[in-house]
């Protein structure tokens, strides 16, 4: 179990560690953030915008087709890019800046 | 709004004159009533008939209401925990999110998303799909049109008493935000219930002001801190500081004590680059240059009296109009007095009168501007009386480059944030001028007239196309300058160097020569110059003054002397040519006269020729 939970950390300090990614977040199903690496307030913000956010694509997505769903979701912006994968109840937030 | 109509039509439009005439009456035609035919017709009645015979016209005015905007927000508090756990308390989310990261689910969801998000980082690390490949052509095609502004906005000052606006500030975090200081700065005309505040503008709303700052005095300078966009530092009309924050509503946070204030209108509040980002200095009229930190206004950190005697006397000072602090150069600024004489000076100078490093005088009239060029801080511009003035650091007694004499008063001046080669001006008379001098030296490249009161403050936004005109009448017009204006051009900055540097050394040569020749001047006339020197003090003042009256009656006597010969021979010219030879010339007479004026002494000659 303990194993498991070291796999997990090393994933996303790998992700941390790519170039360009600003921090990570994960939040599960009712927009609590589980692990992050922002400061409360900035992860508070974050957590509860995408889990709307992907919530109303992901119904989007199934509406369109009811066989279909959503996987991913990348939102460029002037800043950055805020990458979204959800998944059984959870949320991994990537913030990313893209290169230059 | 009063709506007035002029309507004119010319005389020749009206048809022939008429001329009436009496004569007896006579039959043109007669036609009989026929009674049959009365059967085809009914009797109308009333009857609504009217003869006109201009044609008709109309005009409609519709005024529309303004449509008023509103914005509105939610505070979102943190939810969605379970109903046992308070938020707030540390420990318990700590213990909730121990227990879900244990969650078998969590840990293979995680696992898995990682890879997937993985490969999406190395995409974006990988490729840029966004990546502008043909940027650089699209900017040439730019480059033809010709340099033209629209106006996008006009604000005026809600009150009924209007005043000046005296200073523009930017949001510095480039949002459409416009912070201006309202007061009147006409002698004694402060008007009883002139009001007392300033505003901060949305633009994307300009009916009402975002926030109405309050402070006890009109403002004459205002300035958002650029570190802090919450903060905005003013310096007030009786010559205290305030500072507000935006998020505490429009009352000072807290106002400078005005004992330790300045004396007169503070001119200058500009924002130093520090640490904590608190830090201020403002300038005014009373001739002292003040340091504030903001957390602590109610003594000035450090204090410059402005005597370029180098004495420290206040009543010696010169009156400082504007400042001038450049982020790079931390320990240097500049004060543009209303004697015309620009002051550096060295803040971190070890003794106070060191501080003051050098002077550069050459305008008629006090400094309103005085900025240096964003590219080459080396290089500044100053604004005052008729002339805008670029000037090298190096070159203290003359500027490099300079305006001709406009036939108004020029009453501020910027540089543009992204061209080197361009600055702003604006005049008396209500125009914008946009200065581009490796296209026009002589003229403006883009005059536009924005108002026909006196504009009286100007600032250009940091991106560099957006630019706001404080009127004397507080009207903020904004405008937006053609890309051509605001975009770098090729090689502009090598071309800005080249000409800077060419001109400063042109001076430089002139400057020598002066000097060499004052010196020679000296060497020739020797001691009687020294005698002459030590005599002249000695004359008393009323000697000086009648000498230089007797002159100045010399000089125009002699003018106007010269004005009645010319005008005589002129005449004497004209009458000779109708007496000589009145058959040949005379319709020619009058448009030959200004070539026997310009021929002189031959005029007499030439006549007798023709």
């Amino acid at each position: 179990m303990a194993e498991a939970k070291a796999e997990v950390e090393e994933t996303l300090k790998r992700i941390e560690a790519h170039k360009g990614v600003v921090g990570t977040i994960v939040v599960n199903a009712e927009g609590i953030p589980i692990r992050t690496t922002f400061d409360n307030s900035t992860t508070v913000q974050y957590a509860g915008l995408l889990q709307q956010l992907t919530m109303k694509a992901r119904s989007t997505v199934r509406d369109i087709d009811p066989r279909n769903d959503l996987t991913f979701l990348r939102i460029r912006s002037k800043k950055h890019e805020i990458m979204v994968a959800p998944e059984n109840e959870y949320l991994l937030i990537v913030i990313q800046k893209p290169c230059e | 709004m009063e709506i007035v109509y002029v309507y004119t039509k010319k005389r020749s439009d009206f048809g022939r004159p008429c001329n009436f005439s009496d004569r007896p009456a006579e039959v043109t035609v007669d036609i009989p009533p026929d009674p049959s035919a009365a059967d085809g017709f009914m009797a109308r009645n009333p009857v609504d008939a009217y003869v006109q015979h201009t044609s008709d016209m109309s005009e409609h005015e519709v005024n529309t209401e303004r449509v008023e905007v509103e914005t509105r927000g939610v505070n979102h508090t943190e939810g969605g925990w379970p109903k046992d756990i308070n938020p707030q308390e540390m420990e318990q989310t700590i213990r909730f999110r121990k227990k879900a990261e244990k969650d078998e689910n969590y840990i293979n969801t995680i696992t898995h998303l990682g890879t997937l998000m993985e490969h999406c980082i190395k995409q974006n690390n990988a490729i840029n799909i966004y990546e502008e490949y043909f940027g650089e052509e699209e900017m040439d095609e730019v480059e033809d049109e010709p340099p033209s502004a629209k106006t996008i906005n006009v604000i005026r000052d809600p009150n009924i008493t209007k005043r000046t606006a005296t200073h523009l500030s930017w949001h510095p975090d480039g949002c459409k935000k416009l912070a201006v200081a309202y007061s009147s700065l006409e002698f004694q005309q402060n008007v009883k219930d002139m009001s007392f505040d300033s505003y901060i503008w949305d633009l994307e709303n300009s009916n009402k002001p975002e926030l109405v700052l309050k402070p006890s005095s009109p403002l004459v300078s205002l300035e958002y801190n650029p570190k802090d966009s919450h903060i905005l530092a003013g310096g007030c009309y009786n010559g205290q500081i305030a500072y507000w924050d935006t998020r505490k509503g429009g009352l000072p946070v807290e106002v400078s004590t005005v004992e330790f204030s300045h004396r007169d209108p503070v001119y200058g509040t500009i924002w130093l680059q520090s640490k904590t980002g608190t830090d201020c200095f403002s300038a005014s009229t009373d001739g002292q240059v003040l340091w504030w930190d903001i957390r602590k206004l109610s003594e000035p950190t450090e204090t410059l009296v402005l005597d370029i005697t180098r004495k420290g006397l206040l009543e010696n000072a010169l009156g400082a109009i504007s400042l001038e602090f450049e982020p790079t150069m931390p320990t240097k600024f500049m004060v543009g007095t209303e004697q015309g004489i620009v002051i550096t000076c060295n803040r971190k100078a070890k003794t106070p009168p060191e501080k003051i490093a050098g002077t550069y005088s050459g305008h008629h009239g006090p400094v309103y501007a005085l900025a240096r060029n964003p590219f080459y801080p080396k290089f500044f511009l100053t604004v005052g009386d008729w002339t805008a003035r670029i000037w090298s650091e190096e070159n203290k007694e003359s500027p490099i480059m300079w305006t001709k004499y406009h036939l108004s008063y020029l009453t501020d001046g910027c540089w543009s944030t992204v061209r080197p080669a361009v600055f702003f001006t604006t005049r008396m008379d209500g125009t914008l001028d946009i200065w581009d001098f490796l296209f026009k030296q002589n003229d403006p490249s883009l005059s536009l007239k924005i108002c026909d009161e006196p504009l009286f403050s100007l600032r250009l936004q940091d991106n560099g196309c957006f630019v706001g005109c404080g009127s004397k009448l507080g009207t903020v017009t904004l405008l937006e300058i053609s890309s051509g204006l605001c975009t770098l051009q090729k090689n502009e900055k090598t071309l800005a160097t080249a000409m800077f540097e060419r001109e400063t050394k042109r001076e430089k040569i002139l400057e020598a020569r002066h000097r060499e020749m004052r010196l020679k001047e000296r060497a020739k006339s020797g001691g009687w110059d020294e005698e002459g020197k030590v005599e002249r003090p000695e004359e008393s003042h009323d000697e000086v003054l009648e000498q230089v009256r007797k002159e100045f009656f010399e000089v125009i006597e002699a003018e106007l002397r010269k004005r009645a010969q010319e005008e005589a021979k002129h005449w004497r010219a004209k009458d000779k040519d109708y007496a000589g030879d009145m058959g040949e010339e005379e319709e020619e007479g009058e448009s030959k006269l200004p070539e026997y004026e310009e021929e002189e002494e031959e005029g007499e000659d030439a006549t007798k020729v023709s």
